[in-house]
């Protein structure tokens, strides 16, 4: 196993369910995460990012596959893995009832921390995350953005070399958001934990993660930097506003006439096609679509954006296997 | 490793701080019994007349039966803690930490075990003070809790392993009343077993809600059997052990 790699992911295949109506959550997934970085398993709701993350920190064992986490056998020696880790799981994972000073004691505790040292930890951890003043508090009456905060804190306690977020930011304001990013990155680069987080958000693994895998039904269809991924589309992105939603698939059989157009997909009244050489192909779409007799309100040429990754390796707009997860 | 060994305590006292925030819940703990000595007291006082009851007063009679009772019912929410703690994350955050699943149902029968003795011995207080006579003396009453502490151990083990098991609160309130009020009625908790039907009778042979209640009552008579109490004393702590082994196995399934 790579030494340099804190989270290695084999193969692995979980199902659900009964044999007559078995979920396939895993499908052979496999990824490696190099330690001190932040790693964004981006995927639709459903895609298995939070199967895989509970197969990770031992609270589920797949069906097939093997796993390591700070170089330990996640299967073979699960209590050594929870000793290396710290997780935040979907649900805050603090104790309401308790004050956010009495978690961060109860968390290092458990992990039977010396009590001199922890004290001076969680009075360095309340300081960090800004929690100082909520200290005395219990939990329950913490904003949105404080608990969450407080959650990250409580994973952190005990120092864990690899730290696993699922859907951190979910349910937070734009600010919370940042913050809680901000936390995380500094994190990586300051004291080299290794960062692995779930998130359905495109722009926050775009913009936070050095690394990306992108999920889609239980496997990784392309993992890299956001620019590889990127990179690796060659080509623009055009976005075509349509006057009429209705003439969404008029727009893409006129669109596939244009030789550089190599991928289309409309999403309510917006036509995306992946195009090599955008700017030169414009007139030749524009002609198209006016032959054809489509009404166009604008045109966009864009360097792709992960959006356009999605689409390219999943085969489906980001947007289209959300609602088709939640349906 | 010492903090693996230690973890359960922590653990019961993160319980104990959380209902010490509660004052509301330990107001109404306390106060349920009293209903239920005050009401049935009331009643069913003219019981203790029917030939062949024999207890002369039916308060002395009825004051272990609520203890039992209240045990029962307090402990058969146990596992609502458990639901709390999974809709939280709270769950997984202890099962993703260095703490034995042996850690966190010992937890919670410790804490369970702490409350019931609190409300047992308040209970038997109030009932002394209504007029209720214990001639089985300190012993009887030390026995009697020692046995309300079994009752709730061996329900709180069970209410655990249903709650790991259907993880929902409405599973876990409509099994536990559907077991809590048959257990309870099918003893001889309220009435003595010589005057209820014949059939209540054979069934309540085989309900450690009856074990319990009866071994309650006959240390808090005068002169014990002790070797009685301490037979149905034994019986209970099979059904403990039983319970306390399911809600193992119901982590082991929570987990899958």
């Amino acid at each position: 196993m790579n030494e340099t790699s804190a989270v290695e992911a084999r193969g692995l295949r979980k199902s659900y369910g009964s044999r007559a109506a078995k979920v396939r959550a895993l499908d052979g997934l496999s990824f490696s995460v190099a330690a001190g970085s932040v790693f964004a398993l981006l995927g639709p709701n459903g895609a298995g990012k939070t199967t895989t993350v509970r197969i990770l920190t031992t609270l589920s064992r797949p069906d097939g596959g093997t796993a390591s986490v700070a170089g330990i056998d996640v299967l073979r020696r699960p209590g050594r893995v929870r000793s290396a880790i710290g997780t935040v799981s979907q649900h805050s994972g603090s104790v309401s009832l308790l004050t956010g000073y009495e978690n961060l004691v109860l968390q290092g505790r458990i992990y039977g921390m010396p009590r001199r040292e922890l004290r001076q930890r969680v009075t360095e951890l309340l300081g960090q995350f800004g929690l100082a003043e909520a200290a005395g508090r219990p939990a329950r009456t913490y904003s949105g953005g404080m608990r969450r905060r407080l959650d990250v804190a409580t994973a952190l306690v005990h120092r864990p070399a690899v730290l696993f977020l699922d859907e951190p930011t979910t349910g937070l304001d734009p600010e919370g958001r940042a913050g809680l990013w901000a936390v995380l990155t500094g994190l990586a680069a300051r004291a080299g934990t290794t960062i692995l987080v779930t998130t359905h958000y495109l722009d926050e693994a775009d913009k936070f993660a050095a690394k990306i895998a992108i999920v889609d039904r239980g496997r990784i269809v392309a993992e890299g930097t956001s620019d590889q991924l990127k990179a690796r589309l060659q080509g623009d992105s055009v976005l075509i506003e349509l006057g009429d939603a209705g003439q969404a698939e008029r727009a893409g059989k006129a669109l596939a006439q244009v030789p550089q157009v190599r991928q289309t997909t409309a999403e309510g009244g917006v036509v995306r096609a992946r195009v090599t050489e955008g700017p030169r192909a414009l007139p030749a779409v524009l002609a198209e679509l006016e032959a054809a007799g489509v009404p166009v309100l604008s045109v966009t040429v864009a360097r792709p954006s992960l959006d356009d990754v999605y689409l390219h390796y999943a085969g489906r707009s980001f947007g289209q296997a959300e609602g088709s997860a939640v349906a | 490793m010492t903090s693996i060994r230690q973890s359960w305590s922590l653990l019961t006292g993160r319980y104990l701080r959380q209902l010490y925030r509660q004052p509301a819940v330990i107001g109404i703990t306390l106060t349920q019994p009293v209903i239920w000595l005050l009401l049935f007291g009331a009643l069913f006082k003219k019981v203790a007349e029917i030939p062949g009851f024999g207890a002369g007063n039916y308060v002395s009679y009825l004051t272990p039966g609520v203890v039992i009772m209240t045990a029962l019912f307090s402990s058969s929410w146990s596992g609502m803690s458990y639901i709390e703690d999974m809709d939280t994350g709270v769950m997984d955050r202890f099962l993703t930490a260095p703490v034995r699943r042996s850690a966190l149902i010992t937890a919670s029968l410790a804490y369970q075990a702490v409350t019931t003795v609190v409300q047992s011995a308040v209970i038997i207080a109030i009932g002394w003070g209504i007029g209720a006579a214990f001639p089985g003396g300190a012993g009887g009453i030390a026995a009697l809790i020692v046995i309300s502490v079994l009752i709730a151990l061996a329900m709180a083990g069970l209410s655990n392993g249903l709650a790991l098991l259907a993880r929902q609160r409405e599973t876990l309130i409509a099994a536990s009343t559907t077991l809590v009020l048959p257990l309870t009625f099918l003893s001889g908790a309220f009435l003595s077993l010589q005057v209820v039907p014949g059939w209540i009778a054979g069934i309540a042979r085989f309900n450690p809600v009856n074990w319990a209640a009866s071994a309650g009552r006959i240390a808090l008579g005068g002169h014990p059997p002790w070797g009685t109490v301490a037979s149905y004393a034994g019986f209970l702590l099979v059904a403990l052990v039983v319970t306390a082994a399911l809600s193992t196995r119901a982590f082991r399934a929570y987990q899958g």
